[in-house]
């Protein structure tokens, strides 16, 4: 390209990192006023402005958020709420994920006759809205007698997420030659070998993809969380709400931004470290096909 | 054909058989049980006594039914023309070779990772009255500043709104981005070569090409917006009053904690109703439209 130099390019230039600084600013803001909140302590936030940085790094408020602050009558902490979401995340995007790939592979390898209007119908599954199996939901779940327990939530998150983790699978098995199939087929290779030897092998990265959506949308459930778990098996999404939504008269809103970050610190983590497949799934899940 | 062959060709049905089973029992069987309960006259616990249509009536009657339609208006139509807007802009100036490109569009997404609940603690927080954003502004030199919406029965929506944008604009950032990446850079050098101008060549060129992601994008956040819940409850808990309540809370509210089973599931099935007459339409022409390609 040779364009002509003028003056427009660079002030246009500036005008774009302009705006881009703006965005940053508008998408760090929630962040940072967390972190500076948390480390200060009830004085320091009502003299200082919402950006101050806290005089000295006091680390009280994140103890108090982990062990001992008050959600409703329990004063032990997000601690319980965080190991049970660990306990319902590990095993839910486990059995999603392995029962996604196995849906995948037969929607896509072994299509029979009515399987893409099977799985369309499926995929409703991912847009529906959960209010409509509430209700019948909470009565299944009595009469399997696992009513607020930790493994009734495992169940709904992976029925939940079976559309979504079938459709990730399927599209990516889809671009795998059938011919690689049939090869393989001739050689007297069986299903499950096919799929063991051949399409496993090359799913690494559509795995990555589907334990790290899983992970996050199964973390960061809270509907499920409020209206299936007991007082026992409340996840941290649900101990967050009700520690900073706890009416008492003073609001310690430091302790309120280290439980909001210990809460969001697990698919914080992961997206940081694995950025790449978090996209990945984000738009896998907006474009079908 | 052996029989061997024919085994070989049931196993697959026999492998996804449990999970259709499974599958179709949890989205439609409980659809169907949750629309039988909203014709029944159940109150704390399900009664299967016939009812008509009468939690329906009941539902539209009811003042505070409106008012959640009334903010799923607002919120739905502030919520996805923000994170569109803010989204294309930002992908956009992002495509123009800019210097951190991977560091900025980092933090755009960040908040997508987070879960709704710390989303709405955080911002509540931020837009609470007399400290938060009111505060800082005055500390500023701004006296008189007040921005007191959380706490406003008119503003609180914009509340959420505002979250809800903050939350997902670096979603729609991203579907835009990687939408722009796929357009043939031939067709923009051409426009360049004949002089088009660049915000002409966007205008004119590139956004038009852009028009399937914002379908896509657009669809994705109408029916997150249909069905959002944690956000509202963590952030305002559908209050002052009810004034934030969505049809989601309501339907929360109405079946655990009002004891009205009948109208929650009714309220629930006209979500369900306005997400299907969005979603199948849409599931419809992208599932025709593929095959070719393959």
């Amino acid at each position: 390209m040779t364009a002509k130099p003028s003056l427009l390019p660079s002030v246009g230039r500036l005008l774009v990192y302009a705006v881009l600084a703006l965005a940053t600013a508008f998408f760090l803001l929630p962040l940072y006023a967390m972190l500076v909140t948390s480390f200060k302590d009830a004085d320091e936030i009502r003299s200082t402005s919402l950006l101050a940085l806290p005089a000295a790094l006091n680390w009280s408020a994140w103890g108090s958020a982990w062990s001992s602050a008050c959600t409703g009558v329990d004063c032990n902490g997000l601690r319980p709420f965080f190991w049970n979401s660990v306990s319902m995340a590990v095993p839910a995007v486990m059995v999603s994920t392995v029962w996604g790939a196995l849906n995948g592979y037969v929607l896509s390898l072994w299509k029979f006759r009515g399987s893409d209007a099977l799985f369309g119908m499926l995929l409703f599954g991912v847009f529906m809205p959960f209010q409509v199996v509430l209700l019948p939901m909470s009565q299944v779940l009595g009469w399997l007698g696992l009513s607020s327990s930790i493994t009734g939530l495992v169940m709904v998150h992976c029925l939940a997420g079976l559309a979504g983790t079938t459709l990730f699978f399927r599209n990516y098995y889809a671009a795998i030659p059938k011919e690689l199939v049939n090869a393989a087929r001739m050689d007297g290779a069986s299903f499950f070998q096919i799929f063991w030897r051949i399409v496993l092998p090359l799913s690494t990265p559509i795995i990555m993809v589907t334990l790290i959506w899983q992970f996050t949308n199964i973390w960061n459930d809270f509907l499920f969380g409020v209206v299936f778990s007991g007082t026992e098996s409340k996840p941290v999404t649900v101990g967050l709400n009700n520690l900073a939504n706890t009416s008492s008269s003073v609001k310690a809103y430091n302790v309120d931004m280290a439980a909001a970050i210990i809460a969001g610190l697990p698919t914080m983590v992961i997206y940081v470290l694995a950025g790449k497949f978090f996209v990945r799934g984000l738009t896998a899940g907006a474009v079908k096909g | 054909m052996t029989t061997k062959n024919s085994f070989e060709s049931w196993l697959p049905k026999l492998v996804v058989a449990p999970a259709f089973v499974l599958g179709f029992a949890f989205i439609y069987g409980l659809m169907v049980w949750n629309g039988v309960l909203s014709f029944t006259v159940s109150r704390m616990l399900p009664n299967y006594e016939w009812a008509g249509l009468a939690q329906y009536e009941k539902l539209w009657e009811m003042d505070r039914w409106w008012v959640a339609l009334k903010n799923l208006g607002i919120f739905g139509v502030g919520y996805v023309g923000g994170s569109l807007a803010i989204g294309v802009v930002l992908a956009v100036l992002l495509d123009q070779k800019i210097r951190a490109e991977g560091a900025l569009r980092t933090i755009y997404l960040y908040p997508m990772a987070l879960s709704f609940v710390v989303t709405g603690t955080a911002w509540k927080w931020l837009l609470n009255p007399g400290l938060g954003i009111e505060k800082m502004v005055r500390d500023w030199g701004f006296p008189n500043f007040e921005f007191g919406w959380l706490v406003d029965t008119e503003m609180a929506i914009y509340c959420v709104v505002i979250a809800g944008i903050w939350q997902s604009a670096g979603f729609a950032m991203a579907l835009f981005l990687a939408g722009l990446r796929g357009i043939d850079d031939s067709i923009i050098k051409a426009a360049q070569v004949d002089g088009a101008s660049l915000p002409r060549i966007y205008w004119r060129i590139v956004l038009p090409a852009l028009r399937p992601v914002f379908f896509s994008t657009l669809m994705v956040l109408s029916h997150l917006a249909i069905k959002s819940f944690d956000l509202v409850m963590a952030l305002t808990a559908g209050g002052p009053g009810f004034a934030t309540d969505v049809p989601a809370t309501f339907m929360y509210t109405m079946s655990f904690s009002r004891g009205q089973i009948g109208l929650g599931a009714a309220s629930a099935t006209m979500m369900l109703a306005t997400v299907a007459a969005l979603v199948i339409p849409y599931l419809y022409s992208e599932l025709r439209s593929k095959p070719h390609d393959r």
